[in-house]
């Protein structure tokens, strides 16, 4: 649909006067646009009549190059999908790899895949929690949950070498194995975690007038959650219980416990303590995991570096910070893949924002659009 | 004449001390706020970074002053004064001193309450003279606000009025008495809200709020007057912790010399430490609650003191 930004409608006032909307170009360069997203956004006054998310700012095209890179390569431009979770994005692609190539994965490897990718929803709810908080002007508390971001980023710096792009699920196992007294480092997070969290708990969402600005912002109802698509924390705040860990279990999930964190109204607060919640719940998997995790292989025996699948297609889901990471495969039985396609959760979140913003004021507008936790990396691709 | 020197040297003194102030706020803030969020804040320029904004300032004053193609560009020019000078006015009034202040009018809480509310015009100005839907935004907003929050921040000065009889600011100065304190409770807390509220700051900074309005009103400035929308900020934060030490806590609490002195200046610190303490602890506020606040919970509060202190006032 073409944008037609001088349009403007013009809108009847009581007295007869005439009224024209006011069309507000929030981004692509914006403080709370969470990257470079851009929001068209009429106003009437004050009140959002209408915002046409507009995308594609950050569009290089990684489903194309993936089809010139043999399989082994395209992990790397996985970690560039959702730049805030990149374990994610390596792990739903190398499970549609693994289910093409018939690779089996070591029992290990499946241990530390679920580790990371557990820390990695700690350091991705951080982002969200805490750029939505900044979103209101609760700068403190962004800050505070990058904290924990930082300590998860450096156990990932300890274990692979790298901060943001990891790329250390491939294909058959991970890139390598724990070093000696990470898995101590790991468990000394956990124990300290659930304090910082209780804190911003405390001092963000028990807060009067963080309260004042979310509740009731951007309510979601759990029918149009189903039916938009919308998945992870932004369906569960809306009280769908829906998480690929539970309702279709893979990896090894089935002999973790954990609770669903489901929420009730579906509004901006409610998807953002979700997320703060799901973190205590991640803890305790990691926890669980790294006593149940024996040594071993970490990766497959005998995997030769150029995997050429036999010709066929493979799609494998798994559940990332944001909802329901899909990637789809295609393979004709040459070393590089004829088609890749990623299914993004952020996506079907975004889309959710022209029906969640109209009639709030342009202030809510960009709680609700932090709420929905957009990556863009992962939406334009 | 004299009285025109006098002005000169006041309006100079009070200029000096704002952008004093404000070299010293900005330092402070940063390092509030550093620690508040545990960094250490400035540190290298000088001595614990006290030059840092210093070298800010030399910077400031370098930088290109950018004037958008599309602005109204005489008013564009002339708003950050507009915001600067009634704020910069307001310090001619402060009882520094038992019987003392640069200008002792008969007037002079009435000065203290309607010269720097001039100021909203020049937060109009800049936000309409920048044609920027942001700036617009932020200015329209920085209008309703702070003209909303004159009401409860003078009715709690008028309470003091009554108690005093009289609206001289050195006249409440001086009739300060120590029962004051606990009567006056709850307007100095109004008046510490509707205060944070008419400088725009957190958790009022919705003019300028910049996850919403990027840098609101001010979103197209650049270098000096930039600079001075800054200096206006902090020459606020001053003026709004001088008066609130003056007149609600009698300077220094009543107290002789030089102990009534440092009194002041350490209730005046504390009621600017407080101010950005609050900043860096609070989200910000949507413009309707930001009204609900003044019309429905501030006002009537500010009513009742008014009451009390009219009663006291009749009963004594």
């Amino acid at each position: 649909m073409p944008l037609e930004i001088e349009s403007r409608t013009s809108i009847e006032s009581e007295e007869g006067l005439p009224v024209e909307e006011l069309v507000v170009n929030v981004g692509p360069s914006h403080p709370s646009t969470h990257g470079v997203g851009r929001v068209v956004v009429h106003l009437d006054g004050e009140i959002v009549v209408r915002a046409d998310p507009v995308i594609g700012y950050l569009h290089r095209g990684i489903e194309k190059m993936a089809e010139n890179r043999t399989y082994l390569q395209v992990v790397p431009l996985t970690d560039r999908l959702d730049y805030v979770g990149s374990m994610y994005a390596n792990w739903a692609y190398c499970r549609a790899v693994e289910r093409l190539a018939d690779i089996r994965v070591p029992e290990r490897a499946e241990y530390l895949r679920v580790i990371v990718c557990e820390l990695q929803r700690i350091a991705s709810h951080m982002m969200g929690v805490g750029a939505s908080a900044a979103d209101t002007g609760a700068f403190t508390m962004f800050i505070y949950a990058f904290d924990v971001r930082e300590r998860v980023i450096e156990l990932f710096e300890t274990l692979c070498g790298a901060r943001l792009t990891y790329n250390y699920v491939r294909p058959g196992g991970v890139s390598q194995d724990a070093p000696e007294g990470w898995t101590d480092d790991v468990l000394a997070f956990c124990a300290a975690m659930p304090e910082q969290l209780s804190e911003m708990d405390t001092l963000f969402f028990g807060n009067t007038i963080a309260r004042g600005r979310l509740k009731g912002i951007g309510v979601l109802s759990a029918e149009d959650a189903v039916s938009w698509g919308a998945s992870g924390p932004t369906a569960r705040a809306s009280g769908v219980n829906w998480d690929l860990r539970k309702h279709d279990p893979y990896s090894v999930y089935p002999r973790m416990e954990f609770d669903v964190v489901v929420g009730e109204r579906g509004d901006a607060y409610d998807r953002g303590r979700v997320k703060l919640l799901e973190c205590y719940e991640s803890a305790s998997i990691i926890v669980q995991a790294i006593s149940q995790m024996t040594r071993g292989a970490y990766k497959a025996d005998g995997l030769q570096r150029l995997i050429t699948p036999p010709a066929g297609d493979a799609y494998d889901h798994i559940e990332s910070a944001r909802g329901s990471l899909g990637v789809y495969l295609v393979s004709d039985g040459s070393p590089r893949p004829y088609r890749m396609k990623v299914r993004s959760p952020a996506f079907c979140n975004l889309s959710l924002l022209p029906m969640l913003a109209v009639g709030h004021t342009l202030s809510d507008l960009v709680v609700i659009l932090g709420s929905l936790d957009p990556v863009f990396g992962e939406i334009d691709r | 004449m004299s009285g025109f020197v006098w002005g000169l040297v006041v309006g100079l003194a009070s200029g000096l001390v704002i952008a004093v102030a404000a070299l010293i706020g900005v330092w402070a803030e940063r390092k509030i706020a550093a620690r508040i969020q545990m960094r250490y804040g400035p540190q290298e320029a000088g001595p614990a970074g006290l030059l840092q904004t210093l070298a800010d300032t030399i910077k400031l004053v370098l930088k290109e002053d950018i004037t958008p193609t599309q602005a109204d560009v005489r008013v564009f020019r002339v708003a950050p004064f507009l915001v600067f000078v009634p704020i910069a006015a307001s310090l001619a009034v402060v009882p520094f001193a038992a019987g003392w202040a640069p200008f002792n009018i008969a007037s002079g809480a009435l000065f203290f309450l309607a010269v720097p509310s001039l100021s909203v015009v020049g937060v109009l100005l800049a936000g309409w003279s920048s044609r920027n839907t942001y700036a617009s935004i932020g200015g329209v907003r920085g209008a309703a606000q702070m003209v909303s929050y004159e009401l409860p921040r003078t009715l709690t000065v008028l309470s003091l009025c009554v108690l005093a009889g009289t609206v001289s600011t050195v006249g409440i100065h001086d009739a300060f008495r120590w029962w004051w304190l606990p009567l006056n409770i709850v307007g100095f807390l109004v008046y510490f809200i509707s205060s944070l509220a008419e400088l725009n700051r957190g958790p009022f900074d919705l003019p300028e709020a910049e996850s919403e309005l990027v840098a609101g009103y001010f979103a197209d400035y650049s270098g000096i007057r930039w600079a001075i929308f800054m200096m206006a900020e902090y020459g606020g934060i001053v003026a709004a912790s001088l008066f609130g030490a003056a007149l609600f806590f009698g300077g220094g609490l009543g107290l002789p010399g030089v102990f009534g002195a440092l009194a002041f200046m350490a209730i005046a610190g504390f009621i600017a430490i407080a101010m950005i303490w609050v900043k860096w602890t609070f989200p910000r506020m949507r413009s309707d609650q930001l009204m609900n606040l003044a019309w429905k919970v501030l006002t009537p509060m500010a009513l009742v003191q008014l009451l009390i202190a009219g009663v006291v006032a009749a009963w004594l």
